[in-house]
């Protein structure tokens, strides 16, 4: 059994008055991918988004419990949310590029923390792009503007501009939802390549995208974890009827 | 349908075309009179020469100057500040919060005040008592900054323009995508990085659109500069923010109510007023193209 990254304790969430997530307690391992499923609505983007505190950003959310990221409680008065993001990567449902170059946009995170030697930029945002799959399609137009790539271009740029940080964990929120089938490929491909090096956490809607890429899956309903364990287990043998119900496709 | 009705109808159609079409009459005719009473006064020399014989000869070129100027200096003001509260408005004061509602009514507020109001607030306020009082302290009484000048005349107007640029500043602040702004925050950059490196350089054409509708409005504007700067003539351009100046709105106002022969006068207050309609037009089309370009963008 690997080690246990990220550990949620009795984590309950609000906006306002609202319950969103009931009491979520689960141990995600080290190196592995664990995919979030579950109907929209169900919890699942806000549970992931609890990961790194970009919660934080929202006013009315309140939440109790505990997040442990190697053992330290994340939602502790210490703890700072700027280096916890660094340690917890997050690639987003629609590709968010700055209206910057390639360059700069994958230089960014790198920049940021305080960098500006410019040889060592240039190979970090070469080894981040060459990390996403990406640097061959892009490495003669790297100073263009990266609002002028494809959809699924820009998404793995994103994910290059995370990796650059070098964070420990990525956080993949629906990351090819918005892609079409061959992108959607190139970016399970990633996923599986980079789960070697990192922990990955997948909130997807595509059931099948679940059972390709993750080696642990959590189901989400209203707001609770129905059920979690090894992907190959909820997909063939779930414990809970609801789960089986969800997976065979007979709500949702 | 009665046939009371239809000529009711009918009427009314009618009055509402007849009401936009003297809108744009009205406008035509102001136009036409101001062409053909400065076209013959309007030449290059015009524009570049000192007034000459009482003003009644001679360009205008100290008001063009003093114009320039007062935005400019307006601008240095007025811009960061404006910019500043955007900020804080758009960024950091929460939607609800009572400091957020107050000064969103102040804001409001500052642009219905008249205009006459700034000039007299600027005479009591920048001269009265930061001028004289910089005197007391700094020149032992002597007097240098407790009179008109540039400076104050450019302040007052800078108050008088803040509203616009925070409308537009935040407007276009408001138009940088969440999306970004959590992309650099998940890359473990702070607010304030996020802020500078995304939100700041994604509102450019904003600021720039609101920095030339102030300029715009500066530049016409010449209540708020009667009693806190503007001189009826000057021999010298200033040459230090401490010297009075010259001023277009403030030229036409002077000729024709305070020249010795206002009739001799006339080809030139219509050429300035061709000025200064061409200068603060140019300006609005210039911000009008900008924000069309930033809402397109904004889709």
């Amino acid at each position: 059994m690997k080690e246990i990254k990220i550990r949620t304790h009795n984590l309950t969430l609000f906006y306002g008055a609202k319950m969103a997530l009931n009491s979520i307690s689960m141990d995600i391992p080290e190196k592995e991918v664990t995919a979030f499923i579950g109907p929209s609505g169900c919890g699942k983007s806000t549970f992931l988004r609890t990961l790194n505190r970009m919660n934080d950003l929202i006013p009315s959310v309140r939440i109790t419990g505990e997040v442990l990221v190697d053992g330290l409680n994340i939602y502790d008065k210490q703890i700072d949310s700027v280096n916890l993001r660094k340690k917890v990567g997050m690639v987003f449902q629609k590709s968010n590029p700055f209206s910057k170059s390639i360059f700069e946009n994958v230089a960014y995170g790198p920049r940021i923390n305080g960098l500006n030697n410019k040889a060592k930029l240039a190979e970090i945002v070469e080894t981040s792009l060459k990390k996403a799959f990406i640097w061959e399609e892009v490495k003669d137009r790297l100073h263009d503007s990266a609002m002028g790539l494809s959809g699924g271009q820009q998404q793995r740029m994103c994910i290059a501009r995370t990796l650059a940080v070098e964070p420990e964990i990525i956080l993949m929120d629906e990351p090819a939802s918005a892609l079409d089938p061959i992108s959607t490929a190139k970016i399970e491909e990633l996923i599986f390549e980079l789960k070697k090096n990192y922990t990955i956490v997948i909130v997807t809607h595509n059931m099948q995208q679940a059972a390709r890429v993750s080696d642990l899956t959590a189901f989400f309903y209203l707001g609770e974890l129905i059920e979690f364990g090894k992907t190959r287990k909820i997909f063939t043998t779930p414990d809970k009827k609801h789960t089986e119900e969800y997976i065979t496709g007979r709500f949702g | 349908m009665s046939k009371r009705k239809s000529i009711t109808g009918g009427l009314f159609i009618g009055a509402t075309a007849f009401s936009a079409f003297l809108i744009i009459a009205i406008i035509i005719l102001l136009l036409v009179v101001i062409i053909i009473g400065g076209k013959g006064t309007f030449s290059w020399e015009f524009l570049t020469a000192f007034p000459e014989d009482g003003m009644m000869k001679g360009g205008i070129f100290p008001a063009i100057y003093g114009t320039v100027l007062l935005v400019l200096i307006m601008s240095i003001a007025a811009v960061p500040f404006g910019t500043i509260t955007a900020l804080y408005l758009a960024e950091y004061a929460h939607e609800k919060s009572i400091l957020a509602q107050t000064i969103r009514f102040a804001v409001r507020t500052l642009a219905t005040v008249p205009s006459i109001i700034f000039g007299l607030f600027g005479l009591g306020f920048f001269i009265k008592f930061v001028g004289s009082g910089m005197d007391d302290v700094f020149l032992g009484g002597q007097l240098k900054w407790g009179q008109p000048n540039i400076l104050w005349a450019s302040l007052t107007m800078a108050l008088l323009t803040l509203p616009v640029v925070i409308v537009s500043v935040e407007e276009a602040i408001r138009t940088v995508p969440r999306e970004m702004r959590e992309a650099s925050l998940a890359l473990g950059a702070t607010k304030w990085e996020t802020i500078k490196r995304i939100v700041i350089p994604g509102s450019r054409s904003g600021i720039m659109t609101g920095t030339i509708l102030a300029v715009s409005r500066g530049a016409g504007e010449v209540a708020p500069i009667l009693f806190t700067g503007a001189a009826y003539y000057l021999a010298t351009l200033p040459t230090s923010v401490s010297d009075q100046f010259m001023n277009l709105g403030y030229h036409i106002y002077i000729m024709a109510t305070q020249s010795a022969n206002v009739d001799q006068t006339l080809p030139i207050q219509f050429a300035t007023t061709m000025v200064l309609l061409l200068l603060t037009f140019t300006l609005n089309l210039a911000a009008v193209i900008i924000r069309a370009q930033l809402r397109r963008k904004a889709k």
